[in-house]
């Protein structure tokens, strides 16, 4: 009876406090009627994932603007593949060169979303990606 | 100050405009909105004459530069002396990569020098922390310990430039580094200049570089004004920002009003250490933000400045003309550059830079135009710092005082920034003031409905960014952009074991476990923070100390 | 089911599907619930709430690490309101227990009402069962007290603690009368503020008033969560609470009520939903309430006879 909704984790890993971009987001995955976690700040690779296993999530979304991208989204992803939660979807956003991308989604990062990002891109995206 | 009868005149003409040809050609060609408004959501009328300005009063509302309430800025003669600070924030991975930095920007002509800290170091973690790991020399430079800071000032004299330094929680610590390495250089320490962050309400509320809870946080930046009122006579003990306030999504309003509440908090606390208010307060200052909207900035300027010297004066009872000036450092609004078509930013930022010139600002940090993509590069840098050069040398506006000052538009947008922000300060008041209001969440709250706001009103097109919802081009990868090695972590994982192994560790034992008996009464802890860090223990290590007594900040979260 | 086996090992992702199955009232949540359910009864349920501010996330956090060093596995559920519009809602209790995620002994879960009034009980209730089973010692279940939905919620629990703190305004007006009556433990947290005593004595009319005929004394505790000062007290009065209702029979005695209840409204929302998709959904009942309106039938009739079909 009750339909299912989507489930999102928006986390904030590392040490950034820049969380303008990820509230904005889980306000505007919220008006689109998801339910969405909000990990708060300093999250590590470890914490995001038993939080996303344990909520039962079907997408976690980062956001990170500290240039250390390379060194955690990857190691989340890692993560939750051995937690066998690898249907889980990776996406990440924030201050994200260009050319960082290919690395990012041969490292199991399934879409990044750069600065100036429609938050109504991220919700399409979502929503014609969740299994 | 308008002559009753004239004003009666403007009115009836302005009426006789507005029903005759303004009417007329509206019934030809509507205005491009319904509605015109500032960025806080001030409505922008056709036009101002002296009739939205009845009750202007000059010698209330304005007096003169150098005069309370010093709407028209601090100094008498403002530019005419010399231009602003030009203050390039900088620095990344190591403190050789810094130092090199630095004494480029020096030798281009910028005035002073800004530190950027990496995350690790401004939460008081040492490279080799796990949580450090990925984070090391990114967004500034890794300072472990004094050796890092001796590298970082290589060659750069203490006595003759002033260093802005952005650290906020562990504060004391760098200040001690700084101080230390000024003893080794031989120079006194009633020589240096420069400022600290040292703002800890807006990392709560913005920015989210906290360690320990507010009460603890309190009592060292009040340790850290009582400290330097005897010893560093010329050193700014802290740069109450609402930079962040504003990079999070507030509106210019709420930024003045967020940040003067916090000035406010820190003077409360200040004075029930028992602190009296005129021997800090001249040495505290201010850091904004400069967006796009030219003359609401500039009125947001002079309204906060006009707004402090009241509350230090009226409300703190301050005698020392010094403790009622806002002095301020600005800095252009990093949120307003856009990925996209990134050359426009520079435009962006030479808007931003008139308008903190035109406000008054005692100086001015230029950002590059590629820092919504990455770190700046060395030419990026120059080209902003060329920006201020232009201003300053190029477009005549430092040649008088306050230009804008009498204009009906900037004068009526001043007060009505001011009304708004004082409405918002009444408000944080009645809830206990900053702190209550950051504890409770209340403060978050409002700058992040208003960032939903402005993001909603991008998305719906009815804010336009150009570039980016409007004007768009195919754009191909920029290239050139500035990397930081990840070896850089590594190399800074080694140099701190290799000071562990070589230098007095009885010492920093000592030295540490007599701070955490003095972290435990209320002592002022500034000299023990300064004995440790002379016998080189680590940032990571004091602050760990001081994690122990004080215990670390749970935020809150409201979304 | 694989799932149940896995989830009653202690793997975390098995349970927490099983918990996303039963909210989205999937047929493999029943399947799940009948293997389970002869291994519920041992946990023991606290309920937490009051208005927002009081720090009730940081009071679970604190509880629960107390737990913790005693030994005890805990899981908690943290109830949020989602938007009535969109059904969405951002769930952010978790953020105040994050040191808790990488605690084998824990298990947190984030639930929201999805707009729907008992709805949210139920699936509350079903993860209740599912933790229990899963060997959990202490179910926390958190929720702001403003919804009728949420105090039923509230209901299910062994224990209820009512948070408030001062200076919310009109202090005791804030928490609801009807959570006033079933809560078994207040707490003044916060108690470091000013006006803590006042609302103490408050509380203490607010009870006197209401006191029941029973021998639980309703203790009123201070606490300062975020310092953790009063935390051990609060535990101590949980697990005193435990052994009173233990002791007096009333566990057994309200577990049976809950059963009744569950029972009857699994029965009430099981037939509501035979005769939706029975009669409403091919239109059939409309028929019957032409004949209604053109005064062929009458509604008594027609109602036993949707029963007397639904039964058979």
């Amino acid at each position: 009876m009750s339909e299912k909704l989507i489930r999102v984790l928006v986390a904030k890993p590392g040490l950034d406090g820049h969380d303008r971009g990820a509230k904005v987001i889980a306000r505007a995955l919220r008006d689109a009627g998801m339910e969405v976690i909000y990990s708060g700040l300093r999250q590590t690779p470890e914490q995001i994932v038993a939080a996303a296993v344990q909520e039962d999530v079907d997408v976690v979304a980062m956001s990170l603007l500290s240039g250390a991208h390379n060194h955690l989204f990857p190691k989340v992803a890692k993560l939750l593949a051995e937690e066998g939660a690898d249907d889980v979807l990776v996406m990440g956003g924030g201050v994200i060169p260009d050319s960082d991308i290919p690395f990012l989604k041969e490292n199991g990062i399934a879409e990044v979303f750069t600065p100036g990002t429609p938050t109504g891109e991220v919700v399409n995206y979502i929503k014609n990606n969740v299994r | 100050m308008y002559d009753k009868e004239k004003l009666k005149e403007i009115a009836l003409a302005k009426e006789e405009w507005e029903k005759g040809q303004v009417a007329k050609t509206l019934a030809k060609f509507k205005e491009r909105k319904e509605e015109f408004a500032t960025t806080s959501g001030i409505p922008v009328e056709r036009l101002y004459t002296p009739v939205e300005n009845q009750d202007f009063d000059y010698v209330r509302d304005l007096g003169m530069p150098g005069q309370y309430p010093y709407t028209r800025g601090v100094q008498p003669t403002m530019y005419r002396g010399r231009f602003w600070t030009m203050r390039q924030y900088a620095g990344f991975a190591t403190a050789e990569d810094s130092n090199k930095r630095y004494r480029y920007l020096l030798d281009q002509g910028q005035t002073g020098l800004s530190v950027a800290f990496d995350l690790p170091t401004q939460i008081g973690y040492d490279s080799d922390a796990e949580i450090a790991q990925g984070e090391i020399g990114k967004v500034g430079v890794a300072i472990d310990s004094l050796q890092d800071m001796e590298v970082l000032f290589d060659q750069i004299p203490l006595d003759k430039v002033s260093t802005s330094m952005t650290i906020n929680a562990p504060a004391s610590v760098l200040l001690a580094m700084y101080i230390a390495v000024a003893e080794k250089q031989g120079v006194t320490v009633d020589k240096l200049q420069g400022t600290i962050q040292n703002d800890i309400l807006k990392e709560y509320a913005a920015r989210g570089t906290y360690i320990y809870p507010p009460g603890p946080s309190m009592r060292l930046i009040t340790n850290i004004f009582e400290f330097c009122s005897k010893n560093v006579p010329n050193w700014n003990t802290i740069s109450i920002s609402g930079y962040h306030i504003r990079e999070a999504g507030s509106t210019a309003a709420q930024e003045v009003a967020f940040t003067l509440a916090d000035g406010i908090a820190y003077v409360d606390a200040a004075i029930k250490a028992g602190l009296d208010v005129d021997g800090f307060a001249g040495r505290l200052s201010f850091f904004f933000n400069s967006h796009n909207d030219l003359l609401e900035e500039v009125a947001k300027f002079r309204a906060a400045r006009r707004m402090w010297a009241k509350i230090m004066r009226e409300r703190f009872g301050a005698k020392n003309p010094r403790s009622w000036m806002l002095r301020f450092h600005t800095q252009t609004g990093g949120s307003t550059l856009t990925a996209q078509q990134p050359e426009n930013n520079i435009v962006r930022v030479a808007i931003q830079t008139l308008a903190a010139v035109l406000g008054g600002t005692q100086s001015l940090h230029t950002n590059s135009k590629d820092e919504a993509l990455a770190l700046p590069s060395e030419e990026s840098v120059r080209i902003a710092l060329r920006t201020q050069q232009i201003v300053a040398y190029e477009s005549g506006v430092c040649d008088t005082v306050d230009p804008l000052a009498g204009s009906y538009y900037v004068e009526s947008l001043t007060n009505e920034i001011e009304k708004k922000a004082m409405e918002y300060i009444e408000k944080i008041d009645t809830m206990g003031g900053a702190t209550k209001a950051i504890e409770q969440g209340y403060i978050q709250k409002e700058i992040a409905d208003s960032s939903y706001a402005y993001q909603k009103e991008v998305e719906a097109n009815e804010r336009i960014v150009v570039g980016m919802n409007k004007f768009q081009v195919e754009e191909k990868p920029i290239e050139g952009l500035l990397r930081v090695d990840p070896s850089v972590g590594e190399a800074q994982v080694k140099k701190l074991k290799a000071l562990k192994e070589s230098r007095d560790n009885l010492a920093v034992k000592t030295k540490l476990s007599t701070l955490r008996e003095a972290a435990k009464t209320d002592a002022n802890l500034m000299p023990f923070i300064l004995d440790a860090i002379r016998v080189y223990a680590s940032e990571g290590e004091v602050c760990d100390v001081l994690r122990e007594i004080f215990g670390e900040y749970r935020p809150v979260e409201i979304l | 089911m694989e799932l149940v086996q896995k989830a009653l090992k202690g793997n975390r992702r098995a349970i927490a599907r099983l918990i996303s199955l039963a909210e989205n009232e999937e047929k493999e949540a029943v399947t799940a619930l009948r293997e389970m359910f002869p291994l519920t009864g041992k946990a023991h349920i606290v309920g937490i709430t009051g208005p927002p501010g009081s720090g009730k996330s940081t009071m679970t956090d604190k509880l629960v690490k107390e737990l913790r060093k005693r030994g005890k596995k805990v899981a908690i559920l943290a109830v949020d309101p989602a938007s009535p519009f969109t059904g969405g809602a951002i769930l952010g209790d978790r953020v105040r227990m994050s040191d808790l995620n990488l605690d084998e002994g824990v298990y947190i879960r984030s639930l929201s009402t999805r707009g729907k009034l008992g709805g949210l009980s139920k699936a509350t209730h079903y993860a209740v069962k599912i933790l229990d089973a899963c060997g959990f010692d202490y179910i926390f279940i958190e929720t702001v007290g403003v919804g009728q939905s949420e105090v039923d919620i509230i209901k299910t629990a062994d224990s209820i603690l009512v948070v408030t703190v001062p200076g919310l305004g009109d202090d005791i007006q804030a928490i609801k009368a009807g959570i006033l009556e079933i809560g078994d433990i207040f707490i003044v947290n916060k108690a470091d503020r000013d006006g803590a005593n006042r609302v103490v004595i408050e509380l203490e009319m607010m009870l006197g008033l209401n006191a029941e005929k029973d021998e639980w004394d309703h203790p009123i505790l201070m606490t300062v969560a975020s310092e953790n000062k009063g935390i051990i007290e609060v535990v101590e009065a949980v697990i005193r609470h435990k052994e009173y209702l233990d002791k007096t029979g009333l566990l057994a005695e309200r577990r049976r009520e809950r059963l009744e209840t569950e029972v009857l409204e699994l029965v009430v929302q099981n037939m509501t939903r035979y005769v939706n998709e029975k009669f409403v959904k091919d239109g059939s009942f409309q028929e019957e309430v032409d004949k209604l309106v053109r005064k062929e039938n009458d509604p008594y009739t027609l109602v036993q006879s949707i029963l007397a079909d639904t039964v058979k």
